[in-house]
Parts: structure tokens; sequence; C-alpha cells
């Protein structure tokens, strides 16, 4: 064996509930890929090798150097992973918005398992299903048990489920700022434990677009203007989410007249994405009327929490609407177990 | 949920130059109101930033409270008017996630106000008693199946890894 094969570190990457885009940006780093190859020995990565759960359950602890997990928590088997991952791991980092805070599919904390199901299962326009077959955790068969992962009627960030080393933020993270955390995992110049690896300032202070003041009688949603290509979209009346995300895309949205929406997650400090997106919003509303502010909300802001909440409700104070359908078994001791 | 009484936990959060003070009239005048709030003080209501009330929630509180100046005698000019606009906004995300309107209020008491204050007190207490508790992270509980479940992975792994070795 080569010193270089001896030195090489090795890599993980995982995915949970999320759609695919992090692998396809971590991808995006194009030739530069060799170079990861070079500094690491990929040993697990379901969605670009071929690999075995089980080769990962006989590795010793701590054997994998870095593992970058994206995904929220959505199932029983999505928490067995994380937990596995975790041990076999020196590094975890919560790689992206889902596993940093839930992102779209956090969303689904709008609803439970029950609805959810429903919903799939039942009432989409494709579906017959008169018999209301659900998916079972577990069927009995001839040759034994079978078993289907639990659904979650709440869908929880990684690091509501384990210890977490570090987040890159982003839906997806941009490919340049994934090089860079790369870069200085190799270099070994991570921040502090826990930390953000990311810009430490909003998506606004990169913005080109010219700022005055901010003074609206009305919220616009974006079919409703041609926005003007130079000034704040915000004064134009845009719910733009500038003030309260993280740098680090580029202000790629508003550079094509398109406001902010969030996906590179709270600014460093921030502790509830969406109360800061709220301070900032109604301190742009231009009235000292409460019943017209309340007019301007609710015209302008239809779905205050998907609004608000887009990227970030697994992850907010308060992580979920309140669930009106009792869970499927009633309280448990698992409730002890949630962070 | 116990047979005890329900005693709702509010937390509220002041404002050093009217609110406050009207509290501190209530307590010297002995204005009687209900004991369930729990005060902190901020410099201006202008200061709560909604995270503070959705932590609150989030904690174990059935309610919160936020009280300032009247619109236009704020300390610090308008900034009153910003807490305003915030509260709603709040509220609006509040509904969209199922917590009752009652659960927050805001209240203007000026620091000669003693009795308006308590009175705001009382009627938030007998509103969020008649609501009942928040309890709001049962909310995250998950279905009895989830330790269950995780129990059948380790347990088929293992199983799984015995036959192949």
């Amino acid at each position: 064996m080569s010193e270089a094969a001896a030195t090489k570190g090795k890599l993980a990457i995982y995915w949970a509930a999320s759609c695919g885009g992090c692998e396809i940006s971590l991808l995006g780093i194009d030739t530069k890929i060799l170079d990861v190859a070079e500094a690491f020995d990929v040993v697990f990565c379901p969605c670009i090798a071929d690999g075995k759960v089980r080769d990962v359950e006989k590795m010793q602890d701590g054997e994998i150097d870095v593992c970058l997990f994206n995904g929220g928590i959505r199932t029983s088997e999505q928490e067995y992973m994380a937990r596995l991952m975790r041990k076999k791991s020196k590094v975890l980092i919560a790689f992206g918005s889902c596993a940093s805070e839930g992102c779209i599919p956090g969303l689904g904390n709008l609803h439970n398992r029950e609805t959810i199901f429903e919903d799939s299962y039942q009432e989409t326009a494709s579906t017959d299903n008169p018999q209301r077959v659900r998916p079972q955790s577990v069927t009995e068969v001839d040759e034994g048990k079978l078993h289907l992962p639990v659904f979650y009627d709440t869908l929880k960030t990684l690091d509501q489920t384990v210890p977490v080393d570090y987040y890159l933020p982003g839906c997806p993270p941009e490919s340049p700022r994934i090089w860079e955390a790369i870069e200085a995992i190799v270099a070994g110049k991570l921040p502090p434990p826990g930390a953000v690896i990311g810009e430490h300032t909003t998506v606004c202070d990169t913005c080109p677009r010219t700022r005055d003041e901010k003074k609206i009688k009305a919220f616009k949603r974006t079919w409703e203007v041609l926005p003007d290509e130079e000034t704040c979209l915000l004064e134009q009346g845009l719910v733009c989410c500038g003030p309260a995300t993280r740098a680090g895309c580029g202000a790629l949205c508003p550079a094509v007249n398109s406001p902010c929406i969030g996906c590179y997650g709270p600014n460093q400090g921030v502790e509830d994405y969406g109360a800061r997106l709220m301070s900032a919003l109604a301190s742009v509303i231009d009235s000292e009327d409460p019943e017209e502010i309340d007019q301007i909300i609710e015209q302008g802001i239809p779905d205050p929490v998907g609004t608000f909440y887009r990227f970030s409700l697994a992850a907010s104070h308060l992580r979920r609407s309140k669930r009106e359908v009792a869970a499927g078994n009633g309280p448990s001791a698992a409730a002890a177990d949630v962070r | 949920m116990s047979e005890q009484k329900f005693e709702p936990k509010i937390v509220g959060f002041l404002c050093n130059w009217c609110s406050y003070r009207a509290a501190d009239l209530a307590g010297s005048a002995r204005i009687q109101h209900a004991p369930n709030v729990r005060i902190i003080r901020v410099m201006c209501s202008g200061r709560v930033d909604p995270s503070f009330v959705l932590k609150a929630l989030a904690m174990g509180a059935d309610g919160v409270m936020i009280a300032g100046c009247h619109p236009g005698e704020c300390h610090y000019l308008e900034q009153n008017y910003k807490a305003m606009r915030r509260f709603g906004m709040l509220q609006h995300t509040l509904r969209g996630l199922g917590v009752e309107e009652k659960r927050v209020q805001l209240v203007w008491a000026s620091a000669a106000e003693g009795q308006r204050l308590a009175e705001a007190i009382d009627q938030l207490v007998a509103d969020v008693r008649e609501l009942g508790p928040l309890h709001w992270a049962g909310n995250w509980e998950e279905n009895g199946e989830r330790l269950q479940a995780l129990e059948d992975i380790v347990h088929e792994h293992q199983e799984a890894m015995e036959v192949t070795a």
C-alpha cells in the first residue's frame, strides 16, 4: 500500500428525507471531484455508488472520517441510519437544508401521518383504493414478518436525532461552498464544533440592488408586478427573505429579478428563522392603524407559515403545527427521548 | 392529565417605561390580580422579538402577554408601533400553526394604569383557563410504534449479520 493510500480519509455521503439535489450539487464541483477522490475513499454513498448498510455496520466505530448527511428524519429507518452514521463517523455534517432545518419535507409538519397517508393513498385524483390499503409497519406472511419503516407524525432535523458536528446550509448547498468546506476539512481548518460552515452575514449584504427607505402599503405576490431591476425588491412590496437569510448563494435570485425565498437558512445568531423574517417584514409596513396593518398582512401574505418557514419549520421553536389528530398509539415513552 | 386544577402559566413581556411601572403601581396600590404571569422586563415592547413569544410557548407557557406604552406615547418615539406590526405578523402565523389567538395578547398600559394592567392580566388568565393547557411539546411526541420499530431494525440487522458471518 502506498503512503498516500494509507493516509487517505474515508468519506460517506448518506441521504434521508431529501430530494437528491444535495448529491447533484456535490457532483457540481465538477472535475474537483477527482481531488476529493484523491483525498478520500468514498466508502458509502448509495446515491452514486453501490454500497450496503451491512458493510457500514461491520465498520469500527469512528472509522469513517467525515459523513455528509443530507435529509431530515421522517421514518424509523432514517433514524436508525442517522444513529448508525453518527456511531461510525468521526465528523458528522448536516449537509444542506433538510438535515439542518427540515426544509421542504419539514413543511409536512403542518400535517401528520394520518392526513399525509389520507392524501397520498386516498385523495389524490389518480388513486383508486376502495379497500383503503395503507402501508403497515409489520406484515405477517408465511415466510415470517415483513417490515416497512414506521412513518413519523413529525419530521425531525438531524440534530434533533443525533449530535451533529457541523452544518452546511443551502437547498442545495452551492457547489463552490461545498468545495470550500471540503478544502477546510482536508486542511484541518474547520471552525469550532457546532458551527455552520458558511458566511456570517445576510443575502441583503451580497445583493447589488439599491436600498433606500422601506415603507410599503401592500405586499405583492411575484405574479402581480414586474419589478424594477435596480431597486430593493422588498421596497417594491415583494416578500423578499434576504434580511433573514444567510449569505452564500451570491444573491442569485434577486439578480434575476426574483425575491429571495430563504433557501440558505437563518443567518448567524438567528434562533428562529420565521421570527426574524416576521420582524423584518413587519418593520417595512407603513401604517400605524391596527386594522390596516392586519389587512396588509392578511391580503399580502396568504400563507404565513409557508412563507416564513418554507425551509425551517422543523427547526423552528414550535417545530410543527398543533396536532389535531392524536398520534397512532397515543403518547409513548418515546416522548422522553425527544430532545 | 392529572385531576389537579389547571393553573395557566403566562409569560409577560412588560416595557420598562409604562407597563412594568403599571405592574409596580398595581402592587403598591394592592390591586388584586391573578398570580399566573411571570413578568420579564424589557426596555420596550419593540424589543420583543416574535421568537421570544414562540420560545415561551415551545417551552411550556400556556399564554404570553406583551405590554407597552400606548401608541403615540413610546419612550423611544415609535417602537411600540413596531411591536403592533410584529404582533399582527405573529398572530397571522400562529393562526396558521393552530395556536388560538387569545393565548397571545398585546396590551397597552401606561405607568398610571395599574388597574388596567391588572384587569388585562385577569382577562388573559381567564381566556387561557378556558382554552386549557397548551402543552406544546406534546405535539412532538411520536406514536408508540417508533421505539419498537427501531428495536426491530437493530434486531433484524443483527440476525442478517449472523446469517452472513
